[in-house]
């Protein structure tokens, strides 16, 4: 259990996949609840072209990262303004031109080797500025959700009664959207653009299996993430399997614990959402 | 508008997108009264409500509303596998209040619990929202309304889906609340629960009467409100009763 704790990559690693994971587990339960997922991942794919751009000129990815996210939101909102077109067509139809852009320029004969980097990330060499970027994440989670905790509370309960307590949600769904996206940009450069939904959708569908309440399922959901993470690295260290993908798939075994250790703690449990769709 | 009026209405109308889906209500409601909002699915209830929570403008006529007005909804619409318990529900209340940064603390949950025991769930404050009956959700959301110290309550079809003694219960609830003072509006189908109540507004798209149950409610009325759907029984001399698909049916 130590000897992978002496190697300075492996503890940077652990670092920044239990900043990621603090930020992914918190934020992952208001995911699953508004019923996120799609968005969550159409999220990520849509950084990819900004990553590559960030890439090709030698830019910190984080730079090509934001504006990219940035546009796809305001696409995707400006689609579906088109009469007849809904926001899943608007989020199929932004995701897949701005996905496609990416891997244009990505597999274009003068791009450099080593790009497909961005695809599934580098959770084993975490940079300086990417510990310092989950650092910051970390903090400004936390207390974004904290001050709208009340209202997303609200607002997912029933977002019509919700308008009339003054819970204003459509300023509330923004607000966790663009914190949605800061998490989404720190985090895929380490788990990379196809797995990083997976740490923001299953540790949160794990929890919801475990307990009926928001707080110890933002708790558990944290402590799921942070746990998987550790055993995906250490599998990954010891294997010599990728680190993402190590990552993702402890994840996916935690999920699919949860399902049995739900139904004996709450024989009720059948009603939950049914958030394994996404991440299966 | 009288003195003492929380709601006085003349001449409305409103609707979407510039275009009146109900037009020419003019009613006035007063503390302790229990109004029905009766008329047939897609004749403008939920609109009115809407009108009078403030989410649409008149586009003609005047409104004038002096209360604090809160909505309880039908259940079905929240999240039913939501991870919140009946106090979460009901503390929600306390958001009009305060500032956008703030969540409920500790006096609202009190307060929240105080409105439980109010409508009888004390004892189940505890339970999960979902895990409720239709009556006991029904009667957590007039608690989180309580909490919102609305003094007038518009609940929508509050008595669809609910057996006879959550029903009962629901109805003794609304005459304690009315009986302290608030105004109550009631969109419902239920005739023979209307004319138990103190002001019955008929509305098919614009208003065809209102005033007392037993000044108003007569099989012309009723006819203009509900259009041929009414069936005139043998010896009810002329009050007439709705036909059963117009029960347990979302406006």
């Amino acid at each position: 259990m130590i000897e992978p704790l002496q190697d300075e990559f492996m503890r940077r690693a652990i670092a920044e996949m239990t900043l990621i994971a603090i930020a992914g587990g918190a934020l992952g339960c208001w995911v699953v609840l508004y019923r996120l997922s799609y968005a969550a991942e159409s999220l990520a794919h849509s950084v990819f072209p900004g990553l590559v751009l960030a890439a090709l000129t030698g830019v910190p990815l984080l730079i090509g990262g934001a504006p990219a996210i940035l546009l796809a939101a305001l696409a995707i909102a400006a689609v579906a303004r088109v009469p007849g077109v809904s926001r899943e067509v608007a989020v199929g139809v932004v995701v897949t031109t701005l996905f496609g852009l990416g891997a244009l320029l990505a597999l274009s004969p003068d791009s450099p080797p080593g790009l497909q980097g961005l695809l599934f990330g580098d959770i084993l060499g975490p940079s300086d500025a990417d510990l310092i970027a989950a650092g910051m994440l970390v903090p400004a989670v936390a207390v974004g959700l904290s001050l709208i905790h009340g209202r997303l509370l609200a607002t997912g309960f029933d977002r019509v009664a919700a308008r009339s307590l003054g819970a204003s949600p459509g300023t509330t769904e923004i607000v966790l959207m663009m914190l949605l996206a800061a998490a989404i940009v720190v985090a895929v450069q380490g788990l990379g653009n196809l797995l990083v939904v997976a740490v923001f959708v299953g540790p949160a569908a794990a929890a919801r299996q475990l307990t009926e309440r928001i707080v110890p399922m933002m708790a558990l959901s944290v402590a799921i993430a942070a746990i998987a993470g550790l055993a995906g690295l250490y599998v990954s260290y010891y294997a010599g399997t990728a680190g993402g993908a190590s990552v993702a798939a402890a994840i996916v075994v935690t999920y699919l614990l949860s399902l049995p250790v739900g139904r004996l703690v709450s024989p009720g449990g059948e009603k939950r959402p049914p958030a394994v769709a996404t991440i299966v | 508008m009288p003195a003492e009026a929380l709601i006085e209405a003349a001449g409305l109308a409103a609707g979407y997108d510039g275009r009146p889906a109900i037009s020419g209500v003019s009613f006035c409601l007063r503390p302790g009264e229990r109004m029905a909002l009766l008329g047939p699915n897609g004749g403008g209830k939920t609109t009115l409500l809407r009108a009078l929570l403030g989410e649409l403008r008149p586009l003609t006529g005047e409104l004038r509303v002096g209360a604090r007005c809160a909505t309880v909804p039908q259940t079905e619409r929240s999240q039913l596998d939501y991870p919140v318990s009946a106090l979460d529900v009901a503390a929600m209340g306390a958001l009009s209040r305060l500032p956008w940064w703030r969540r409920p603390g500790r006096r609202d949950r009190e307060a929240a619990m105080d409105a439980l025991g109010q409508v009888g769930l004390g004892d189940l404050a505890r339970e999960t929202f979902g895990k409720l009956s239709g009556g006991q959700r029904q009667r957590v959301l007039i608690a989180r309304s309580l909490v919102q110290d609305a003094r007038v309550l518009l609940l929508d079809e509050p008595f669809s889906g609910l057996d006879r003694p959550s029903s009962e219960r629901l109805e003794a609830l609304i005459g304690a609340l009315a009986a302290e003072g608030r105004g109550v509006v009631i969109a419902t189908h239920d005739l023979e629960q209307v004319r138990r109540w103190d002001s019955v507004l008929c509305l098919n798209g614009s208003q065809v009467a209102v005033g007392a149950p037993d000044d108003v409610l007569d099989l012309g009325v009723l006819e203009a409100t509900y259009g041929g759907a009414i069936v005139e029984l043998p010896g009810s001399a002329g009050r007439g009763i709705l036909p059963p698909h117009h029960h347990h049916h979302r406006s």
